[in-house]
């Protein structure tokens, strides 16, 4: 009797983390979807930018659910903490007057909008009709271990580190020469600029720096 | 209501859309593009990991990983090349830009 009882509120507990997980899907994925329709249409670059964050927090909100933890760390790191950062600075920086790029606006919408909605229907029928090859999902590359074996991080490091580990190494040369990239792009020599040389400071002697002149009496220099 | 792999395809297919659209009505604004860009490689991103969670198979994880990195370096490396043209030409419109040629 009990035991009927309790298998019923575990079933109970099942169907309403069911309803929770659902619940919580339509909240990302609406507000996910919602800004970033507003990050295009939004008339401020500003609100843009901030908006883009939105959608990639309710995003690393969808990974979590998905289950993958770790990426949705770095997707909120990443990308809030450096991306959106970085667009927000470009933004504030350069003084562009946005209300001249508004211009046209209405040009683009029809081809744009044609366009955009051949692109959504041959998507939706793709997902709407694709079948998965059952061989696929019984033997899978790396299997995902449960969660309480080990954890997610753990699993991807286990595999990022020792049988993909040229990709990662290919990932930090790629972040090596962006980094190379951006700092030679942007660097600039600015003429009339007093800069300290520190090769040429050492290099004067006193025979360089200093001229004794023997001067003329009454006449001056 | 059990959420399944297409729920997370019609979300990634929606934003790549919004992406793809962002890119032809905001023509002249070369942030709103970059923007749109990074829209674009969430949607793959999502697609990713939803297949990699269905699929049981991490390695889709490990990519996700790495088209992050590379949309890290894309964003630094576009946004480099967007300060210098506006330093050049003191505005960011795009249909400037074929006067760069030669």
């Amino acid at each position: 009797m009990s035991g009927a009882t309790s298998e019923g509120a575990a079933f109970q507990r099942l169907e309403l983390s069911m309803t929770v997980t659902a619940a919580f899907f339509y909240l990302f994925a609406t507000i996910t979807i919602a800004s970033g329709f507003m990050v295009i249409a939004s008339r401020n670059p500003v609100q843009s930018v901030l908006f883009l964050i939105l959608a990639f927090v309710n995003a690393a909100g969808l990974f979590l659910l998905m289950g993958a933890e770790f990426l949705a760390m770095i997707l909120v790191i990443v990308y809030v903490g450096a991306v959106a950062v970085l667009f927000l600075f470009v933004v504030m920086m350069l003084d562009v007057d946005f209300a001249a790029l508004r211009q046209g606006f209405l040009q683009y919408l029809p081809i744009g909008g044609l366009i955009g909605l051949i692109l959504l229907l041959e998507l939706v029928l793709v997902v709407g009709t694709y079948t998965i090859d059952p061989g696929l999902v019984r033997s899978p590359q790396v299997p995902i271990p449960s969660a309480d074996v080990m954890t997610n991080t753990e699993a991807i490091g286990q595999v990022l580190y020792t049988r993909y580990f040229y990709f990662f190494q290919a990932a930090g040369l790629i972040l090596l020469v962006a980094m190379i990239g951006a700092i030679v792009l942007t660097l600039r020599e600015r003429v009339g600029v007093r800069r300290q040389d520190i090769s040429r400071q050492n290099a004067r002697t006193q025979e360089t720096a200093v001229e004794v002149r023997k001067v003329p009496f009454r006449q001056g220099i | 209501m059990v959420i399944g792999l297409g729920h997370y395809l019609t979300v990634a297919a929606v934003l790549f859309t919004l992406g793809v659209f962002g890119i032809f009505i905001n023509r002249k604004n070369v942030i709103v593009i970059l923007m749109s860009i990074e829209l674009i490689l969430l949607a793959v991103n999502i697609n990713m990991v939803a297949f990699s969670t269905h699929l049981n198979d991490i390695v889709g994880q490990i990519f996700a990983m790495l088209i992050l990195t590379v949309a890290a370096a894309e964003a630094a490396i576009g946004l480099a090349i967007l300060v210098v043209f506006f330093r050049n030409r003191g505005s960011i419109a795009v249909e400037d830009v074929n006067m760069m040629r030669g």
